[in-house]
């Protein structure tokens, strides 16, 4: 009790002070030109709206005074404070501090110390903050600071203003900093396209654009392009029409007629909503207008009920349908641009047009760059599976196992080791070697003793990537598991606005092509190569001559398990790493070695090569439904084996198993 | 009559017939439909769906058993099959809900209304209230049921013919039918497929006109259907495979150049063998989706064909009772350990969960069973047949000379 009455009575001794002070303080408060700006619109600044605070900032800006951009970026970031006893706005120089120490806004002298309570700081919402930040462009423009200046440009890159012009178009002539001063001409040119009021200019400024890619340029210009639809009853004089529509032709008659019912051009239909609300007020005694109820369960009979309704009186009268297209007869339907200089929407459909076609064409190299890379992809994911399919002639349904078990191996080796360029260096011979091991276990263990029963052999490695799988989610969980890029990985190399490609993909599209080169090395110039080549041909005959099929066998298998597990790694670095990893890409893989032909890397290449652009080709032209080119792209593969059953690259010759 | 020499001159086929009719009649006595009550409704339910699997089973028998032809595939039929009988489920279950609904607005309904408020109540979930042009025969139960046949039929028919047709074979030919399994179950999966994309068809359960019969009786309904199905199904692939056609179907297995070379039409052979199972496998998912209650894309998976082949490999290939005997164990196994009902092993330092464990046991006993009993389970039932009979020396049944031919693939 006693401590509330004491504070209470300091309050009151403050402000009694505080007006001491104020009474003598106005002598040299009020001279600034900012603070009478200020005064003057009181009501507008400590209540300031976004629709209101403008001609506010006008008045301050056209003082002139060189410490306005200081009030206004304080005022904006809301440390200006507004003293309770006269209404007085100061800066302050520490906002936390007790007493605070009081700045004049306009000399930037030091004013003198006020207890905190008796000051309110102003809150402008984030609106109002907006407008502000918008009005200080100008001054930022020509900020000494390069990097406030750039902060500047990026504000107006934002949300451009007509009002930004004169400003950026000053500010141009003293710039120094020539990256800067590029963006300024830059950003000066998309400014003029759109807001200057020389025609000619504006034409101008957009034909400088001709052949520019940057999304910038396409943003500045399909506003310029943008129409509204209107009806009237004959074509108006002085508009800038961009197409007259025809009725039937490029609109439908339902959406004429109902622009000229919004026009006010004719009366509202009646649709069946308001046809059955009718009906059901109407209903007397069982009978509307005469017609029994239960007898309305048809369109037909409820509009002929209707009319009857119409008929009596008690209804507004439907419009029929020789009304309606009468009305859609007499009147002409036409999208006007909102962009009223024809020269102007002449000159960017024109420019736009140009840019587009540019654009179309980096899109398809784009889209070429995609492929490529889901084809490396592929060709990692399939080439191990391809190799043992021509030697072996079985197909290993736990390939898709041995990629998850590659991508396991990354995920535990970042475990232990920190550093992620030095885990992947880690991990992508560790994979391989624990997939090549897992590979030969299996060729021992199982598919050896399978030998020329390959269906079966299909399904006992089934059952093992049933088992594998089930395993993986037993040790690691379900959810997924991260493997991190090294950070030199991140981002993308992007030769314009529109084509780039993520450095992992690249990354993945050099490990593909070393492994082409490797595989293609050891197959044409070792002696394991010249025995596999050999057993893939006619395993009997190459037994005849001393060549082991076993050995060869085994180690086959092991090196196609084992690129299985790099491509785990690979595709763990982009993917994340579950247990279905490789399940997702066990079919794209036999599609793979199925369309390329088996026992040649130069097929599986072609297989991939062609699987992935197709897929990449099908989802450009579906963009929104990947499903869809999935499914697209297997009934294309179904039809293509009609005509190569086996593959782009068949094997010619007396080979084994035909 | 044929049936009768074909019946006496295959015992087997009698005394599996006699054996289903009594597991049915005892299922019925033990239900709660019909019965004292021992077995509960979901149960006779997971005898019925069984029983359907067991057809899909001799079906993947025929096709790869006896015919060679490993279709990783007939999954898609039985889930086409599932799919059409659940759309006239569906569509009469939601028209006879609207109907009541709009039955209580105070002008009648008009058949543009029903139809948009069936659009509606059907095709809300995936963001539609069109009826796709695909249902257009949806009201009418004949042609639905028609529709189970030769939708697959249909299918099975383009598809084998072009597969057939350019020499595809072996494990090429495996890979091209899962990949028609997985373009089909993509293709369903998006939302505009106009079969309700991932959500499927719901609520088959409920017959349109038996809304006064509870479950209890219904499942028993499905239970009897489903056992005439297995047993004319039976019936018909023993049919099928005991004559002159079952034996170029077997030489084609064996020796399909040599086959060819003795003047028969291969391809025709093996596309009569193709579609009929696919029709078969049609009826089949027909009858196994109203005991289900739900159909939807992932039933259709590329691995669901697979472990069809499964069943089959571990029931033995190349005998209808292996087929019936591996998808019935297999399945059942499987509902049994999924279901949590077995005991865990505790190990001290870990404790096995048999539902995270039972797939690992199931991927790893399928390879034991595929390298030391290449023969399955039907095997075994052989070889107990074989030792009774070296003790009677009677001369050598169907079942002997069916162990023959697969010994010679």
């Amino acid at each position: 009790m006693h401590r509330g009455i004491g504070l209470i009575m300091i309050r009151l001794l403050v402000v009694l002070a505080i007006a001491c002070l104020g009474a003598i303080g106005p002598a040299h408060a009020q001279t600034g030109p900012i603070q009478a700006v200020l005064q003057d619109n009181r009501a507008d600044i400590e209540r300031a709206s976004r629709r209101t605070v403008q001609p506010v900032l006008d008045a301050i800006i056209a003082t002139g005074s060189e410490r306005a951009p200081l009030f206004l970026e304080r005022w904006r970031d809301r440390v200006v404070f507004q003293r309770d006893a006269d209404g007085l706005f100061f800066l302050v120089e520490d906002e936390d501090a007790d007493p605070m120490k009081l700045i004049d806004i306009d000399t930037g002298e030091f004013f003198g110390d006020v207890p905190e309570d008796g000051m309110s700081q102003l809150r402008p919402n984030s609106g109002v903050r907006g407008v502000i930040a918008t009005a200080l462009v100008q001054f930022q423009l020509s900020d000494p600071d390069p990097e406030r200046r750039a902060a500047g440009l990026t504000a107006i890159e934002r949300d451009p203003e007509a009002s930004h012009l004169t400003a950026l178009r000053a500010s141009i002539n003293g710039e120094a900093d020539p990256a800067l001063l590029a963006r300024k001409t830059r950003l000066e040119r998309l400014l003029t396209a759109t807001f200057d009021d020389d025609e000619a200019a504006r034409v101008d400024a957009i034909e400088s654009f001709a052949g520019d890619i940057a999304v910038d340029v396409r943003a500045t210009l399909n506003p310029l392009l943008s129409t509204r639809m209107r009806a009237a009853e004959t074509l108006p004089e002085n508009t800038n029409i961009a197409r007259v529509l025809e009725p039937g032709v490029n609109i439908a008659i339902d959406e004429a007629y109902a622009m000229l019912v919004s026009a006010d051009l004719a009366p509202a239909l009646v649709d069946a909503e308001t046809r059955d609300a009718a009906l059901i007020a109407n209903i007397d005694n069982g009978t509307v207008a005469g017609i029994a109820v239960a007898t309305l369960d048809t369109n037909a009979a409820r509009d002929a009920a209707y009319a009857a309704l119409a008929r009596s009186g008690t209804v507004p009268p439907a419009v029929t349908v020789e009304e309606r297209a009468a009305a859609v007869n007499e009147h002409v339907f036409f999208e006007t641009y909102n962009e009223p200089s024809q020269a102007v929407t002449d000159a960017a459909a024109q420019t736009l047009n140009a840019i587009e076609s540019r654009v179309g064409a980096y899109r398809v190299v784009d889209l070429g760059l995609d492929g490529l890379s889901l084809a490396s992809i592929y060709f990692l994911a399939a080439i191990g599976l391809a190799i043992t399919f021509g030697v072996m002639g079985v197909i290993n349904m736990a390939h898709g196992e041995f990629i998850m078990i590659g991508a396991y191996t990354g995920f535990v080796v970042q475990q232990f080791v920190p550093n992620y360029t030095a885990s992947i260096v880690i991990a992508l011979p560790l994979a391989f070697a624990i997939a090549f091991l897992a590979g030969v276990a299996l060729e021992r263990l199982v598919i050896r003793h399978l030998m020329h029963r390959p269906l079966e052999t299909l399904l006992a490695t089934f059952g093992i990537s049933i088992a594998l799988q089930q395993l993986a989610k037993n040790i690691f969980g379900t959810q997924a598991r991260p493997l991190t890029a090294p950070g030199w990985l991140d981002g993308a190399w992007s030769l314009n606005d529109v084509v780039s490609i993520s450095y992992i993909r690249i990354a993945i599209f050099a490990l593909a092509v070393i492994f082409f080169v490797l595989l293609w090395f050891i197959l044409n110039r070792t002696r394991l190569g010249l025995e596999v080549r050999a057993v893939t041909q006619n395993s009997r005959m190459a037994a005849s001559m001393g060549i082991s099929p076993d050995r060869v066998n085994m180690l086959t298998f092991g090196l196609g398990s084992g690129i299985a597990g790099i491509a785990g790694v690979a595709i763990g670095l982009y993917a994340q790493v579950t247990s279905e990893l490789g399940a997702s890409y066990i079919v794209q893989s036999f599609m793979t070695v199925v369309v390329g032909g088996v026992g040649n890397i130069w097929g599986t290449l072609a297989g991939a090569g062609m699987i992935g652009s197709l897929q990449k080709i099908i989802e450009w032209f579906n963009p929104a439904n990947t499903l869809a080119a999935q499914t697209y792209m297997i009934i294309f593969i179904i039809i293509f084996i009609q005509f190569r059953p086996k593959g782009i690259f068949a094997l010619k010759g007396r080979a084994a198993g035909d | 009559m044929i049936e009768r020499t074909f019946l006496l001159r295959h015992p087997s086929v009698m005394v599996f017939i006699a054996l289903l009719a009594l597991f049915t009649v005892g299922a019925t006595i033990l239900s709660e439909g019909f019965g004292v009550g021992l077995i509960s409704t979901s149960f006779v339910k997971t005898l019925g769906k069984t029983l359907c699997l067991c057809l899909i089973a001799i079906a993947m028998d025929l096709v790869w058993g006896y015919c060679g032809i490993l279709s990783l595939g007939h999954f898609a039929f039985f889930g086409l099959g599932g799919y059409m009988i659940g759309m006239w489920l569906m569509y009469e279950r939601t028209k006879s809900i609207v109907v009541e609904q709009l039955g209580a607005a105070q002008l009648p309904p008009t058949p543009e209304e029903v139809r948009e408020a069936i659009g509606s109540q059907i095709f809300g979930v995936v963001g539609g209230s069109e009826i796709p042009a695909i249902w257009m025969f949806a009201d009418s139960l004949i042609i639905q049921i028609a529709l189970v046949v030769l939708v697959p039929g249909l299918l099975a028919l383009v598809f084998g013919w072009l597969a057939f047709r350019s020499r595809v074979t072996g494990v090429y030919l495996s890979i091209l039918t899962q990949a028609m399994t997985l373009a089909l179950s993509l293709y369903l999966f998006q939302n505009d497929s106009g079969l309700r994309g991932n959500n499927g068809l719901s609520g088959l359960q409920n017959i349109p006109g038996a809304e006064n019969l509870s479950q209890d009786v219904i499942s028993v309904w499905f239970l009897w259907a489903s056992a005439f199905a297995l047993g004319a199904g039976y019936l018909f692939a023993a049919w099928m495979v005991s004559g002159k056609f079952g034996n170029v179907v077997r030489g084609i297995r064996d020796d399909e150049a040599r086959v060819r070379f003795l003047g028969y039409n291969v391809e025709a052979y093996k596309l009569v063998v193709f579609t009929v199972t696919a029709v078969i496998a049609g009826i089949a998912g027909a009858l196994y989706y109203p005991q289900a209650g739900i159909i939807n894309p992932a039933e259709i998976a590329p691995i669901a064909s697979i472990y069809l082949a499964v069943w089959v490999a571990i029931g033995g290939r190349g005998r209808l009772y292996g087929a019936v005997i591996g998808a019935a164990l297999v399945s059942l196994v499987s509902t049994w350990f999924t279901s949590g009902q077995v005991p865990d092993i505790p190990l001290g330092f870990y404790t096995i969960e048999w539902v995270d464990w039972w797939l690992v046991l199931l991927g790893f006993g399928f390879v034991l069973v595929t390298l030391f009993a290449p023969q399955g389970l039907g095997g075994l039932v052989d070889a107990l047949v074989r030792n009774r009979q070296a003790i009677a020396a009677p001369p050598p049944t169907p079942a002997k000379s069916a162990e023959k031919a697969s010994e010679a693939a």
